[in-house]
């Protein structure tokens, strides 16, 4: 015990941050670290280092150590397993005192558990993979300003995906031409429109001339519908003063919903959630940069966690995958996104790369959203992927149908109520699905159009992030 | 106009035989069914009058088809939906709701815009249904 505290440079793992008898308390926060330890360092001795860097240690030993319960704080490694198929690789699990953390904040959290480690030197890469947030600090957090089922209330849609484009050319347009788009995507079949993640005030259009214009276009749909529109109004801005501005302007406005991106960060994404609740506007969140830390397996955050702490942040949307457009998506991977995002309590399942049991009491479930080269020929697809509390997008499988932004947006429409209904009807409709659209197409001219113009279109890639399970990753 | 309420409303009107289908895939997810019907479509009118309540016991789709076409004998000109309710915890809320009959003509909604500053306009939707008292919209003309 006395060399413990003697000055100098000591192992982590011999300061107490490697405890492979540590059971777990329902109470800690878990993490599961993919590490890559340097060459000669023993993986033990690495996941320790994380653990303490992550929590109370320094590089060498410190006295004021024992004016505390350091037993109590110091994060503690109390597993390190090879990851298979991946050599230098090691899956370290570490649990962390719930006491480490403040209430209800992210950006507390991530401090903590990213905030340090990433980049420490004795490690040649570093992924946090997934995380075990114990129910009690759950219950800090506000969670999604309204959830998946008031959003349906609110909206008077039942039983099917939601619908969405984003206006495109993303950039350029003047704020007429941009509610021009979406009247007539509405007006076509959508539930929803959307801002582009980088439309936030430019000297082509500034957020004021767009709200107003977007506004005339979506209730000019409501009108001729009779079914609740929406257009997610981008309120991100360099201040939260200019986004509060911004939402509530849209609130006044009668928008039912506005939206941030993910580039304003953890803070100002909770103060926007706080915010929707207070004032019944649902919160669109765009996951802008997220890849560039979530998609190489070896180094970042695994999106499932970024999944966990916007659910807590208090999202009602988010971006998500598709598993069958142009942007990453292992169907495993995302499904533990989907179940992570969708479900009361997710259990554990490697395959789906969830590595702890998540229980999130009561906490609403966040809408995730697929976006990224999706069409309405592979409407079977998406159903059978990505369920019903979804919201596809559909950005240029709309606005580049042959006949006209309506005509596509009916296509989508009709495509998704055809495949609800077969599904319903107990048809194999993942197999049929073909069948089912050209049935549909029959009685529905814009949609026979979009199947001809899009129906071979795939984006066959192998994916870069699948899980490290034991038979990975998945065929399609 | 024909309005796009409802999970099916983009596809032909459903025939009988569909509609039971769609019933019996709810009873088959434990989720009872129940007829609701209106002469008033606004996009913002949530409750439609009950035609008798959820059928909590009935696990017969023939019979809640039954119910279906009584509601309809008794307003051929109303809009009609079915709804299915999930009561699972953590979901509390309608599954699936979908309009199995409408008024031969529908007249649909004006939108009523309110000039005020700063360019900002408020916006309403109007029903024109509601123009008549409620009871007298959709007659047959006479």
């Amino acid at each position: 015990m006395t060399e413990r505290w003697n000055a100098g440079v000591i192992p982590y793992a011999e300061m107490g941050y490697w405890k492979p008898d540590y059971q777990p308390k329902p109470t800690d926060v878990l993490a599961a670290f993919r590490i890559t330890p340097q060459p000669g360092v023993p993986p033990e001795e690495a996941g320790a280092a994380v653990a303490g860097e992550s929590s109370t240690a320094t590089w060498t030993v410190v006295w004021t150590d024992r004016l505390t319960a350091y037993d109590n704080y110091q994060a503690k490694c109390y597993s390190v397993e090879p990851v298979p198929g991946n050599e230098g690789q090691y899956i370290a699990r570490i649990a962390y005192d719930i006491d480490l953390f403040e209430e209800g904040s992210i950006a507390n959290l991530t401090s903590s558990i990213i905030g340090n480690v990433f980049g420490f030197k004795a490690l040649k890469a570093l992924r946090l993979e997934d995380m075990r947030i114990p129910l009690h600090y759950v219950k800090t957090f506000q969670g999604p300003a309204h959830g998946i089922v008031m959003e349906r209330e609110y909206l008077n849609k039942y039983g099917r995906p939601l619908l969405g484009a984003t206006t495109k050319p993303k950039l350029g347009l003047s704020a007429r031409n941009y509610g021009r788009v979406v009247f007539e995507a509405l007006r076509g079949g959508l539930d929803f429109t959307k801002d582009d993640e980088n439309i936030n005030s430019q000297p082509f259009m500034r957020w004021r001339d767009r709200f107003l214009f977007t506004m005339e276009a979506v209730n000019r749909a409501q009108s001729e519908t009779g079914e609740v529109k929406g257009h997610y109004l981008n309120v991100t801005a360099a201040t939260m003063e200019d986004m509060y501005e911004r939402a509530e302007f849209a609130k006044e406005l009668g928008s039912v919903v506005v939206m941030v991106d993910l580039t304003t960060g953890y803070t100002a994404i909770q103060s926007l959630a706080r915010w929707a609740r207070n004032n019944g506007v649902i919160l669109h969140l765009h996951r802008a940069g997220h890849g560039t830390y979530t998609r190489q397996k070896n180094h970042g955050v695994s999106f499932r966690v970024i999944s966990k702490w916007m659910r807590l942040a208090g999202v009602d949307h988010i971006h998500a995958g598709t598993v069958v457009g142009k942007l990453e998506g292992d169907p495993n991977a995302i499904a533990g996104f989907y179940d992570t995002l969708r479900l009361g309590y997710v259990p554990a399942d490697p395959v789906k790369g969830l590595y702890f049991d998540q229980d999130w009491g009561s906490l609403p479930g966040t809408m995730p959203v697929a976006s990224g080269g999706i069409h309405a020929g592979q409407m079977h697809q998406l159903l059978h992927y990505l369920g019903e509390d979804v919201i596809l997008q559909f950005g240029g499988g709309t606005i580049g149908h042959p006949m006209g932004i309506a005509a596509g947006a009916t296509a989508n429409r009709v495509a998704v109520e055809a495949m609800v209904k077969a599904r319903n009807e107990g048809r194999d409709y993942f197999a049929e699905g073909e069948q089912i659209l050209k049935a549909a197409a029959k009685h529905c001219r814009e949609l026979d159009v979009a199947l001809a113009t899009w129906g071979d279109i795939t984006f066959n890639y192998e994916s870069t992030d699948t899980p490290d399970a034991v038979a990975m990753p998945t065929s399609r | 106009m024909r309005i796009t309420q409802g999970t099916f409303s983009y596809l032909p009107d459903l025939s009988d035989d569909e509609i039971k289908a769609q019933i019996q895939r709810a009873l088959g997810q434990g989720w009872p069914l129940s007829v609701e019907f209106t002469d008033d479509p606004h996009p913002r009118n949530t409750y439609w009058d009950m035609w008798g309540l959820p059928m909590f016991d009935l696990h017969d789709a023939a019979a809640v088809l039954y119910e279906v076409n009584e509601c309809r004998r008794a307003y051929p000109r109303h809009y009609i939906r079915v709804n299915a309710y999930d009561a699972a915890r953590g979901r509390q809320t309608v599954a699936l709701s979908f309009i199995v009959n409408r008024p031969p003509d529908e007249p649909g909604f004006r939108l009523d815009r309110q000039e005020t500053a700063d360019r900002r306009v408020r916006y309403t939707t109007h029903s024109y249904a509601t123009e008549r008292p409620a009871g007298a919209r959709y007659q047959e003309a006479r």
